[in-house]
Protein backbone atom coordinates (compact mmCIF):
# COMPACT_ATOMS: atom_id res chain seq x y z
CA UNK A 1 0.00 0.00 0.00
CA UNK A 2 2.23 2.57 1.43
CA UNK A 3 4.80 1.53 -2.07
CA UNK A 4 1.93 3.08 -4.48
CA UNK A 5 2.54 6.39 -5.00
CA UNK A 6 -0.71 8.04 -3.96
CA UNK A 7 -0.83 6.61 -1.05
CA UNK A 8 2.77 7.74 -0.26
CA UNK A 9 1.52 11.11 -1.53
CA UNK A 10 -1.67 10.65 1.09
CA UNK A 11 0.54 10.10 3.64
CA UNK A 12 2.74 12.91 3.10
CA UNK A 13 -0.43 15.19 2.66
CA UNK A 14 -1.89 13.81 6.25
CA UNK A 15 1.88 14.96 8.10
CA UNK A 16 1.36 18.38 6.80
CA UNK A 17 -0.97 19.69 9.55
CA UNK A 18 0.94 18.23 12.46
CA UNK A 19 4.90 19.56 10.95
CA UNK A 20 3.79 23.01 9.49
CA UNK A 21 2.68 24.93 12.28
CA UNK A 22 5.58 24.56 14.37
CA UNK A 23 8.09 24.21 11.57
CA UNK A 24 6.74 27.73 10.39
CA UNK A 25 7.03 28.90 13.47
CA UNK A 26 10.62 28.71 14.35
CA UNK A 27 11.16 29.09 10.90
CA UNK A 28 10.00 32.38 11.63
CA UNK A 29 11.03 33.10 14.34
CA UNK A 30 14.62 31.13 15.64
CA UNK A 31 15.89 29.95 12.15
CA UNK A 32 15.33 33.58 9.97
CA UNK A 33 16.59 35.56 13.12
CA UNK A 34 19.47 33.72 13.53
CA UNK A 35 20.30 34.35 9.88
CA UNK A 36 19.35 38.28 10.15
CA UNK A 37 22.02 38.16 13.00
CA UNK A 38 24.78 36.71 10.51
CA UNK A 39 23.79 39.21 8.07
CA UNK A 40 23.89 42.04 10.48
CA UNK A 41 27.62 40.60 11.27
CA UNK A 42 28.66 41.97 8.04
CA UNK A 43 26.54 45.67 7.49
CA UNK A 44 27.61 48.98 8.90
CA UNK A 45 25.80 50.14 11.84
CA UNK A 46 22.92 53.55 11.03
CA UNK A 47 23.69 56.78 11.76
CA UNK A 48 21.31 56.37 14.60
CA UNK A 49 22.11 53.48 16.29
CA UNK A 50 20.31 50.02 14.03
CA UNK A 51 21.73 48.91 10.72
CA UNK A 52 22.67 50.95 7.51
CA UNK A 53 20.77 49.57 5.02
CA UNK A 54 22.60 46.80 3.01
CA UNK A 55 21.83 48.05 -1.03
CA UNK A 56 23.04 51.57 -1.26
CA UNK A 57 22.35 53.88 -4.56
CA UNK A 58 25.50 54.78 -5.35
CA UNK A 59 26.17 57.17 -8.63
CA UNK A 60 22.96 55.61 -10.45
CA UNK A 61 23.94 51.82 -9.60
CA UNK A 62 22.92 49.93 -6.72
CA UNK A 63 25.92 47.93 -4.33
CA UNK A 64 25.55 45.97 -1.55
CA UNK A 65 27.25 48.28 0.68
CA UNK A 66 29.07 44.88 3.24
CA UNK A 67 32.16 44.80 5.53
CA UNK A 68 34.34 42.47 7.42
CA UNK A 69 35.34 45.81 9.55
CA UNK A 70 33.36 44.18 12.40
CA UNK A 71 35.32 40.42 12.48
CA UNK A 72 38.63 42.73 12.23
CA UNK A 73 37.77 44.54 15.17
CA UNK A 74 36.58 41.89 16.86
CA UNK A 75 40.06 40.02 16.70
CA UNK A 76 42.17 42.75 16.78
CA UNK A 77 41.29 44.93 19.57
CA UNK A 78 42.84 42.70 21.88
CA UNK A 79 40.47 43.87 24.61
CA UNK A 80 37.44 41.68 23.07
CA UNK A 81 39.73 38.65 22.61
CA UNK A 82 40.86 38.86 26.19
CA UNK A 83 37.62 39.10 27.45
CA UNK A 84 36.51 36.07 25.09
CA UNK A 85 39.60 34.45 26.73
CA UNK A 86 38.35 35.29 30.28
CA UNK A 87 34.55 33.88 29.77
CA UNK A 88 36.49 30.71 28.27
CA UNK A 89 38.14 30.43 31.63
CA UNK A 90 35.12 31.17 33.62
CA UNK A 91 33.16 28.86 31.78
CA UNK A 92 35.28 26.10 32.26
CA UNK A 93 35.90 26.31 35.65
CA UNK A 94 32.30 26.53 36.42
CA UNK A 95 32.20 23.34 34.59
CA UNK A 96 34.64 21.73 36.22
CA UNK A 97 33.42 23.04 39.94
CA UNK A 98 30.20 21.36 38.91
CA UNK A 99 31.45 17.85 37.97
CA UNK A 100 32.93 18.16 41.30
CA UNK A 101 29.97 18.83 43.17
CA UNK A 102 27.41 17.00 40.97
CA UNK A 103 29.38 13.65 41.19
CA UNK A 104 28.76 12.70 44.46
CA UNK A 105 25.32 13.89 44.38
CA UNK A 106 24.24 12.08 41.74
CA UNK A 107 26.06 8.60 43.01
CA UNK A 108 24.44 9.17 46.15
CA UNK A 109 20.92 9.40 44.54
CA UNK A 110 21.78 6.47 42.09
CA UNK A 111 23.09 3.93 44.52
CA UNK A 112 20.08 5.02 47.06
CA UNK A 113 17.16 3.07 47.59
CA UNK A 114 14.45 2.84 45.04
CA UNK A 115 12.11 4.45 46.64
CA UNK A 116 13.83 7.84 47.47
CA UNK A 117 15.56 8.34 44.36
CA UNK A 118 12.50 10.57 42.99
CA UNK A 119 12.13 12.79 46.28
CA UNK A 120 15.83 12.82 46.17
CA UNK A 121 15.65 13.87 42.35
CA UNK A 122 13.21 16.56 43.10
CA UNK A 123 15.04 17.74 45.53
CA UNK A 124 17.53 18.54 43.25
CA UNK A 125 15.46 20.35 40.88
CA UNK A 126 13.11 22.19 43.03
CA UNK A 127 15.85 25.39 43.73
CA UNK A 128 16.26 25.28 39.78
CA UNK A 129 12.57 26.20 39.40
CA UNK A 130 12.71 29.15 41.50
CA UNK A 131 13.20 32.51 39.62
CA UNK A 132 16.54 32.73 38.17
CA UNK A 133 17.15 36.58 39.39
CA UNK A 134 16.39 35.24 42.89
CA UNK A 135 18.91 32.63 42.69
CA UNK A 136 21.44 35.25 41.67
CA UNK A 137 20.03 37.71 44.46
CA UNK A 138 20.24 34.96 47.13
CA UNK A 139 24.24 35.26 46.64
CA UNK A 140 24.25 38.99 46.27
CA UNK A 141 23.19 38.72 49.98
CA UNK A 142 25.11 36.11 51.02
CA UNK A 143 28.37 37.93 49.86
CA UNK A 144 27.83 41.30 50.25
CA UNK A 145 29.93 43.44 52.15
CA UNK A 146 27.75 43.42 55.33
CA UNK A 147 26.83 39.63 55.53
CA UNK A 148 28.31 37.77 57.61
CA UNK A 149 30.47 35.57 55.32
CA UNK A 150 32.37 38.43 53.88
CA UNK A 151 32.81 39.86 57.65
CA UNK A 152 34.02 36.72 58.60
CA UNK A 153 37.08 36.53 55.58
CA UNK A 154 37.95 39.82 56.20
CA UNK A 155 38.86 39.84 60.09
CA UNK A 156 40.59 36.33 59.29
CA UNK A 157 42.36 38.40 56.51
CA UNK A 158 42.90 41.11 59.02
CA UNK A 159 44.21 38.76 61.56
CA UNK A 160 47.16 37.90 59.30
CA UNK A 161 48.23 41.85 58.19
CA UNK A 162 46.13 41.13 54.80
CA UNK A 163 44.02 43.89 53.17
CA UNK A 164 40.53 43.61 53.01
CA UNK A 165 38.35 41.78 49.73
CA UNK A 166 35.04 42.15 48.17
CA UNK A 167 33.67 38.75 47.81
CA UNK A 168 30.54 40.46 45.96
CA UNK A 169 31.22 42.05 42.63
CA UNK A 170 34.45 39.90 42.15
CA UNK A 171 35.50 36.87 39.73
CA UNK A 172 34.66 34.64 42.95
CA UNK A 173 31.35 35.35 42.58
CA UNK A 174 31.34 35.18 39.24
CA UNK A 175 31.59 31.84 39.27
CA UNK A 176 29.55 30.64 42.54
CA UNK A 177 26.69 32.22 40.77
CA UNK A 178 27.66 30.36 37.64
CA UNK A 179 28.02 26.90 39.46
CA UNK A 180 24.40 27.82 41.87
CA UNK A 181 22.50 28.42 38.39
CA UNK A 182 24.14 25.32 35.96
CA UNK A 183 24.60 22.92 38.56
CA UNK A 184 21.49 20.82 37.76
CA UNK A 185 22.32 20.37 34.16
CA UNK A 186 25.44 18.49 35.56
CA UNK A 187 23.54 16.62 38.16
CA UNK A 188 20.45 15.02 36.06
CA UNK A 189 22.61 13.35 33.05
CA UNK A 190 25.13 12.48 35.69
CA UNK A 191 22.58 10.62 37.51
CA UNK A 192 20.82 9.51 34.32
CA UNK A 193 24.17 7.52 33.54
CA UNK A 194 24.76 6.09 37.32
CA UNK A 195 21.70 5.17 37.49
CA UNK A 196 21.64 2.35 34.87
CA UNK A 197 25.26 0.94 36.09
CA UNK A 198 25.20 -2.99 36.92
CA UNK A 199 26.27 -3.06 40.90
CA UNK A 200 27.63 -6.50 40.20
CA UNK A 201 30.83 -4.89 38.11
CA UNK A 202 31.71 -3.21 41.10
CA UNK A 203 31.10 -6.52 42.99
CA UNK A 204 33.68 -7.86 40.80
CA UNK A 205 36.30 -5.65 40.89
CA UNK A 206 35.67 -6.00 44.70
CA UNK A 207 36.55 -9.33 44.39
CA UNK A 208 39.24 -9.03 42.66
CA UNK A 209 41.33 -7.12 45.39
CA UNK A 210 40.10 -3.23 44.04
CA UNK A 211 39.78 -0.89 46.70
CA UNK A 212 37.22 1.73 47.02
CA UNK A 213 38.90 4.32 44.90
CA UNK A 214 40.20 1.89 42.07
CA UNK A 215 36.46 0.96 42.11
CA UNK A 216 35.59 3.98 41.33
CA UNK A 217 38.56 5.46 38.88
CA UNK A 218 38.38 2.20 36.95
CA UNK A 219 34.87 1.05 36.92
CA UNK A 220 32.35 3.89 37.66
CA UNK A 221 34.18 7.05 36.11
CA UNK A 222 35.34 5.49 32.89
CA UNK A 223 31.59 4.02 32.67
CA UNK A 224 29.96 7.35 33.30
CA UNK A 225 31.84 9.28 30.51
CA UNK A 226 29.12 9.56 28.40
CA UNK A 227 26.87 11.50 31.76
CA UNK A 228 29.75 13.44 32.48
CA UNK A 229 30.05 15.01 28.42
CA UNK A 230 26.42 15.10 28.38
CA UNK A 231 26.40 17.65 31.39
CA UNK A 232 29.56 19.32 30.60
CA UNK A 233 28.43 20.85 26.99
CA UNK A 234 24.99 21.54 28.90
CA UNK A 235 26.57 23.65 31.75
CA UNK A 236 29.54 25.18 29.53
CA UNK A 237 27.54 26.19 26.77
CA UNK A 238 25.07 28.75 28.78
CA UNK A 239 27.93 29.21 31.30
CA UNK A 240 30.00 30.87 28.06
CA UNK A 241 26.93 33.00 27.13
CA UNK A 242 26.18 34.03 30.34
CA UNK A 243 25.07 37.90 31.13
CA UNK A 244 22.73 38.13 34.01
CA UNK A 245 25.37 36.64 36.87
CA UNK A 246 28.48 38.65 35.85
CA UNK A 247 25.66 41.78 35.21
CA UNK A 248 24.85 41.91 38.85
CA UNK A 249 27.76 39.23 40.88
CA UNK A 250 30.55 40.82 38.54
CA UNK A 251 32.46 43.61 39.03
CA UNK A 252 34.10 45.85 36.63
CA UNK A 253 37.01 43.18 36.26
CA UNK A 254 34.55 40.07 36.09
CA UNK A 255 32.27 41.45 32.81
CA UNK A 256 31.93 38.51 29.94
CA UNK A 257 31.20 38.67 26.59
CA UNK A 258 27.37 38.92 27.10
CA UNK A 259 28.01 41.89 28.99
CA UNK A 260 29.80 43.15 25.81
CA UNK A 261 27.37 41.87 23.62
CA UNK A 262 24.57 43.60 25.46
CA UNK A 263 26.59 47.30 25.61
CA UNK A 264 26.68 46.70 21.69
CA UNK A 265 22.94 46.25 21.73
CA UNK A 266 21.98 48.75 24.16
CA UNK A 267 24.51 51.57 25.18
CA UNK A 268 26.91 51.71 22.81
CA UNK A 269 24.38 50.94 19.76
CA UNK A 270 26.98 49.02 17.63
CA UNK A 271 24.73 46.32 16.75
CA UNK A 272 26.67 44.80 13.63
CA UNK A 273 29.74 44.83 16.14
CA UNK A 274 27.45 43.17 19.14
CA UNK A 275 26.04 40.51 16.09
CA UNK A 276 29.60 39.83 15.29
CA UNK A 277 30.39 39.12 18.85
CA UNK A 278 27.27 37.34 18.91
CA UNK A 279 28.24 34.85 15.66
CA UNK A 280 31.59 34.29 17.37
CA UNK A 281 29.89 32.91 20.75
CA UNK A 282 27.93 30.86 18.76
CA UNK A 283 30.78 29.47 16.73
CA UNK A 284 32.33 28.56 19.97
CA UNK A 285 28.99 27.52 21.74
CA UNK A 286 28.56 25.14 18.36
CA UNK A 287 32.10 23.39 18.64
CA UNK A 288 31.32 22.88 22.21
CA UNK A 289 28.43 21.20 21.18
CA UNK A 290 30.00 19.08 18.41
CA UNK A 291 32.70 18.20 20.57
CA UNK A 292 30.52 16.82 23.42
CA UNK A 293 28.53 14.92 20.41
CA UNK A 294 31.66 13.64 19.16
CA UNK A 295 33.17 12.64 22.68
CA UNK A 296 30.36 10.74 23.42
CA UNK A 297 30.14 9.03 20.26
CA UNK A 298 33.78 7.85 20.23
CA UNK A 299 32.61 6.28 23.70
CA UNK A 300 29.88 4.54 21.94
CA UNK A 301 32.31 3.22 19.20
CA UNK A 302 34.84 2.31 21.86
CA UNK A 303 32.37 0.16 24.01
CA UNK A 304 31.06 -1.77 21.24
CA UNK B 1 22.88 -14.37 50.32
CA UNK B 2 26.18 -13.85 51.12
CA UNK B 3 26.52 -12.11 47.60
CA UNK B 4 23.90 -10.05 48.33
CA UNK B 5 25.90 -9.04 51.58
CA UNK B 6 28.87 -8.28 49.36
CA UNK B 7 27.16 -6.52 46.99
CA UNK B 8 26.07 -4.35 49.77
CA UNK B 9 29.36 -2.79 50.66
CA UNK B 10 30.75 -2.75 47.12
CA UNK B 11 27.70 -0.44 46.35
CA UNK B 12 26.37 1.30 49.36
CA UNK B 13 26.32 5.09 49.73
CA UNK B 14 29.50 5.06 52.25
CA UNK B 15 30.01 7.66 54.98
CA UNK B 16 31.52 10.42 52.72
CA UNK B 17 29.80 10.36 49.98
CA UNK B 18 26.63 10.65 51.90
CA UNK B 19 28.25 13.87 53.55
CA UNK B 20 29.52 15.55 50.24
CA UNK B 21 25.68 14.71 49.41
CA UNK B 22 24.56 16.74 52.39
CA UNK B 23 27.04 19.21 51.33
CA UNK B 24 25.71 20.31 47.73
CA UNK B 25 22.11 20.28 49.17
CA UNK B 26 22.67 22.84 51.48
CA UNK B 27 24.43 24.52 49.04
CA UNK B 28 21.48 24.77 47.10
CA UNK B 29 19.17 25.53 49.73
CA UNK B 30 20.63 27.66 52.07
CA UNK B 31 20.59 30.67 49.34
CA UNK B 32 16.45 30.16 49.00
CA UNK B 33 16.01 29.96 52.97
CA UNK B 34 18.41 33.34 53.11
CA UNK B 35 15.71 34.92 50.86
CA UNK B 36 13.10 33.61 52.50
CA UNK B 37 14.96 34.47 56.44
CA UNK B 38 15.32 38.38 55.29
CA UNK B 39 11.27 38.64 53.86
CA UNK B 40 10.57 38.54 57.44
CA UNK B 41 13.19 40.90 58.68
CA UNK B 42 12.23 44.31 59.97
CA UNK B 43 15.74 45.24 59.58
CA UNK B 44 16.30 47.43 56.37
CA UNK B 45 19.57 46.56 56.05
CA UNK B 46 20.47 43.40 55.01
CA UNK B 47 23.38 42.40 57.26
CA UNK B 48 22.55 39.03 58.98
CA UNK B 49 21.67 41.16 61.89
CA UNK B 50 17.70 40.35 63.13
CA UNK B 51 16.10 43.32 63.54
CA UNK B 52 12.09 41.51 64.71
CA UNK B 53 10.00 39.73 62.76
CA UNK B 54 7.26 41.67 60.15
CA UNK B 55 4.97 41.80 57.13
CA UNK B 56 5.82 44.64 56.89
CA UNK B 57 7.72 44.19 53.07
CA UNK B 58 4.25 41.77 51.97
CA UNK B 59 1.70 44.46 52.75
CA UNK B 60 4.49 47.19 50.51
CA UNK B 61 3.74 45.03 47.85
CA UNK B 62 0.00 45.14 47.86
CA UNK B 63 0.86 48.78 47.72
CA UNK B 64 3.41 48.65 44.67
CA UNK B 65 1.95 49.90 41.68
CA UNK B 66 4.49 48.82 39.38
CA UNK B 67 5.15 45.84 40.98
CA UNK B 68 1.53 45.00 40.80
CA UNK B 69 1.05 46.00 36.94
CA UNK B 70 4.39 43.96 35.95
CA UNK B 71 3.07 40.53 38.02
CA UNK B 72 -0.12 41.30 35.39
CA UNK B 73 2.19 41.45 32.35
CA UNK B 74 3.56 38.22 33.51
CA UNK B 75 0.84 36.64 34.34
CA UNK B 76 -0.81 37.57 30.26
CA UNK B 77 2.45 36.43 28.49
CA UNK B 78 3.18 33.57 30.65
CA UNK B 79 -1.07 32.25 29.84
CA UNK B 80 -0.53 33.30 26.12
CA UNK B 81 2.81 31.96 25.38
CA UNK B 82 1.98 29.15 27.24
CA UNK B 83 -1.18 28.29 25.56
CA UNK B 84 0.25 28.54 21.78
CA UNK B 85 3.07 26.88 22.66
CA UNK B 86 1.14 24.06 24.14
CA UNK B 87 -0.17 23.56 20.64
CA UNK B 88 2.79 24.57 18.58
CA UNK B 89 4.86 22.01 20.76
CA UNK B 90 2.33 19.35 21.18
CA UNK B 91 2.35 18.74 17.87
CA UNK B 92 6.18 19.28 17.07
CA UNK B 93 6.48 16.60 19.58
CA UNK B 94 4.43 14.44 17.78
CA UNK B 95 6.02 14.99 14.24
CA UNK B 96 9.27 14.39 16.36
CA UNK B 97 7.94 11.02 17.49
CA UNK B 98 6.07 9.80 14.06
CA UNK B 99 8.13 11.19 10.72
CA UNK B 100 12.26 10.93 10.09
CA UNK B 101 12.16 14.65 9.83
CA UNK B 102 15.27 17.12 9.07
CA UNK B 103 14.45 20.39 9.57
CA UNK B 104 12.24 20.10 12.47
CA UNK B 105 14.54 17.95 15.06
CA UNK B 106 17.35 21.24 14.46
CA UNK B 107 14.63 23.92 14.74
CA UNK B 108 13.73 22.19 18.21
CA UNK B 109 16.77 21.45 19.59
CA UNK B 110 18.92 24.36 18.21
CA UNK B 111 17.54 27.35 20.75
CA UNK B 112 18.08 24.79 24.08
CA UNK B 113 21.74 23.96 22.66
CA UNK B 114 23.21 28.01 22.01
CA UNK B 115 23.62 30.63 24.81
CA UNK B 116 20.08 32.87 25.47
CA UNK B 117 21.25 35.90 24.94
CA UNK B 118 21.87 34.69 21.41
CA UNK B 119 18.04 34.04 20.64
CA UNK B 120 17.62 37.89 22.47
CA UNK B 121 19.98 39.49 20.12
CA UNK B 122 18.63 37.50 16.67
CA UNK B 123 15.26 38.28 18.02
CA UNK B 124 15.58 42.09 18.55
CA UNK B 125 17.39 42.06 14.69
CA UNK B 126 14.26 40.35 13.47
CA UNK B 127 11.83 42.58 14.88
CA UNK B 128 13.39 45.72 13.74
CA UNK B 129 13.66 44.29 10.46
CA UNK B 130 10.28 43.58 10.71
CA UNK B 131 9.68 46.46 11.85
CA UNK B 132 7.58 45.29 15.24
CA UNK B 133 7.52 47.63 18.00
CA UNK B 134 8.50 46.10 20.80
CA UNK B 135 6.30 45.16 23.53
CA UNK B 136 4.17 42.59 24.83
CA UNK B 137 3.34 41.16 21.44
CA UNK B 138 7.12 40.92 20.91
CA UNK B 139 7.52 39.49 23.92
CA UNK B 140 4.96 36.37 23.79
CA UNK B 141 6.00 35.82 19.95
CA UNK B 142 9.74 35.41 21.23
CA UNK B 143 8.70 33.63 24.75
CA UNK B 144 6.71 31.33 22.43
CA UNK B 145 9.47 30.13 20.10
CA UNK B 146 11.53 28.90 23.27
CA UNK B 147 8.97 27.35 25.06
CA UNK B 148 8.19 25.23 21.86
CA UNK B 149 10.91 23.31 22.38
CA UNK B 150 10.70 22.44 26.18
CA UNK B 151 6.86 21.30 25.41
CA UNK B 152 8.49 19.37 22.49
CA UNK B 153 10.38 17.08 24.32
CA UNK B 154 8.21 16.63 27.59
CA UNK B 155 5.11 15.74 24.70
CA UNK B 156 7.66 13.28 22.54
CA UNK B 157 9.00 11.50 26.06
CA UNK B 158 5.56 10.64 27.00
CA UNK B 159 4.49 9.26 23.34
CA UNK B 160 7.60 6.78 23.44
CA UNK B 161 6.20 5.29 26.41
CA UNK B 162 3.12 5.39 24.70
CA UNK B 163 2.08 1.69 22.97
CA UNK B 164 1.50 2.94 19.55
CA UNK B 165 -0.56 -0.15 18.74
CA UNK B 166 -3.01 1.11 20.38
CA UNK B 167 -3.88 4.09 17.89
CA UNK B 168 -3.14 1.42 14.85
CA UNK B 169 -6.05 -0.69 16.61
CA UNK B 170 -8.12 2.76 16.15
CA UNK B 171 -7.37 3.28 12.67
CA UNK B 172 -7.98 -0.41 11.93
CA UNK B 173 -11.33 -0.40 13.69
CA UNK B 174 -12.33 2.40 11.09
CA UNK B 175 -11.18 5.74 12.94
CA UNK B 176 -10.23 8.51 10.79
CA UNK B 177 -6.87 9.58 11.29
CA UNK B 178 -8.33 12.94 13.44
CA UNK B 179 -10.66 10.58 15.51
CA UNK B 180 -7.87 8.05 16.26
CA UNK B 181 -6.10 11.63 17.68
CA UNK B 182 -9.10 12.85 19.44
CA UNK B 183 -10.15 9.91 20.67
CA UNK B 184 -6.91 7.92 21.57
CA UNK B 185 -3.72 9.20 21.00
CA UNK B 186 -4.57 12.52 22.78
CA UNK B 187 -6.07 11.10 26.46
CA UNK B 188 -2.78 9.44 26.71
CA UNK B 189 -0.60 12.12 26.17
CA UNK B 190 -2.53 14.93 27.97
CA UNK B 191 -0.27 14.44 31.15
CA UNK B 192 2.51 15.64 29.20
CA UNK B 193 0.88 18.37 27.14
CA UNK B 194 -0.13 19.64 30.89
CA UNK B 195 3.16 18.94 32.41
CA UNK B 196 4.44 20.71 29.00
CA UNK B 197 1.89 23.79 29.07
CA UNK B 198 2.76 24.26 33.22
CA UNK B 199 6.27 24.39 32.21
CA UNK B 200 6.42 26.75 29.29
CA UNK B 201 4.19 29.16 31.58
CA UNK B 202 7.04 29.08 34.48
CA UNK B 203 9.80 29.14 31.49
CA UNK B 204 8.05 32.70 30.37
CA UNK B 205 7.42 33.65 34.02
CA UNK B 206 10.73 32.83 35.28
CA UNK B 207 12.47 34.23 31.60
CA UNK B 208 15.22 36.94 31.90
CA UNK B 209 17.44 37.57 29.63
CA UNK B 210 14.88 36.87 26.38
CA UNK B 211 12.06 39.55 27.78
CA UNK B 212 15.58 41.78 28.80
CA UNK B 213 16.03 42.64 25.44
CA UNK B 214 12.30 42.38 23.55
CA UNK B 215 10.77 44.32 26.18
CA UNK B 216 9.69 47.70 24.86
CA UNK B 217 9.56 50.86 27.29
CA UNK B 218 6.10 50.34 28.17
CA UNK B 219 5.97 46.21 29.08
CA UNK B 220 7.92 45.56 32.46
CA UNK B 221 7.82 42.04 33.27
CA UNK B 222 7.88 40.50 36.92
CA UNK B 223 11.50 39.55 35.96
CA UNK B 224 12.76 43.23 34.82
CA UNK B 225 10.82 44.82 37.69
CA UNK B 226 12.87 42.28 40.02
CA UNK B 227 16.23 43.19 38.19
CA UNK B 228 15.51 46.87 38.64
CA UNK B 229 15.21 46.48 42.18
CA UNK B 230 18.24 44.33 42.44
CA UNK B 231 20.41 46.35 40.39
CA UNK B 232 20.17 49.74 41.88
CA UNK B 233 18.97 50.23 45.38
CA UNK B 234 17.84 46.72 46.75
CA UNK B 235 14.78 47.08 48.94
CA UNK B 236 13.85 44.19 51.15
CA UNK B 237 10.27 44.30 49.33
CA UNK B 238 12.34 42.30 46.87
CA UNK B 239 12.73 39.47 49.19
CA UNK B 240 8.97 39.14 50.05
CA UNK B 241 8.37 39.12 46.28
CA UNK B 242 11.13 36.25 45.47
CA UNK B 243 9.68 34.05 48.90
CA UNK B 244 5.45 34.47 46.98
CA UNK B 245 7.28 33.51 43.65
CA UNK B 246 8.91 30.82 45.41
CA UNK B 247 5.50 29.42 47.00
CA UNK B 248 3.47 30.14 43.03
CA UNK B 249 6.79 27.97 41.52
CA UNK B 250 6.29 25.20 44.32
CA UNK B 251 2.51 25.15 43.93
CA UNK B 252 2.95 24.76 39.99
CA UNK B 253 5.16 21.72 40.96
CA UNK B 254 2.87 20.32 42.99
CA UNK B 255 0.02 20.38 40.53
CA UNK B 256 2.32 19.18 37.78
CA UNK B 257 3.61 16.19 40.12
CA UNK B 258 -0.30 15.07 40.71
CA UNK B 259 -1.05 15.10 37.35
CA UNK B 260 2.42 13.53 35.85
CA UNK B 261 4.71 12.43 38.21
CA UNK B 262 6.86 10.95 34.40
CA UNK B 263 6.59 14.02 32.52
CA UNK B 264 7.94 16.62 35.17
CA UNK B 265 11.16 14.30 35.57
CA UNK B 266 11.37 14.60 31.12
CA UNK B 267 13.25 17.82 32.02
Amino acid sequence: MANQPAAGLRARMARWPVTAPPTLYLVLFFLVPTLIMVLASIQYPGEFGGLSPILIEDQGHTRLDITLENYQRAVSETIYLQLFLKSLWYAIVTTVLCLVLAYPLSMMIARSNKKYRDLLLLLVILPFWSNFLIRIYAWMIILGPQAALAKGVNAALGAVGMEPVSLLFSPFAVIVGLVYVHLPFMILPLYANLEKHDPTLLDAAQDLGANAWQRFWKVTFPLSLPGVYAGAALVFIPALGAFAVPDLLGGTDAIMIGNVIKEQFREARDWPFGAALSFVLMAVALLAALAAAWAGKRYQQQAD
Amino acid sequence: MAGATRSNSATRVSRPLLGLSLAVYLFLYIPLIVVIVYSFNASRVQSGEWGGFTLDWYNKLLHNETLLNATLNSLIIGVAAAAIATVLGTLAGLALHRYKLRLLPVLVLAPVAIPEILQAVSLVLFFNAINLTLGMVSIILSHVAFCISFVAIVVRSRLQGMDESLTEAARDLGATPWQAFRMVTLPLIMPGIIAGALMAFTLSIDDFVITFFTSGPDAATLPLQIYSMIKVVVTPEVNAVSTLLMLLTLILIIIANKIAPSALQAK
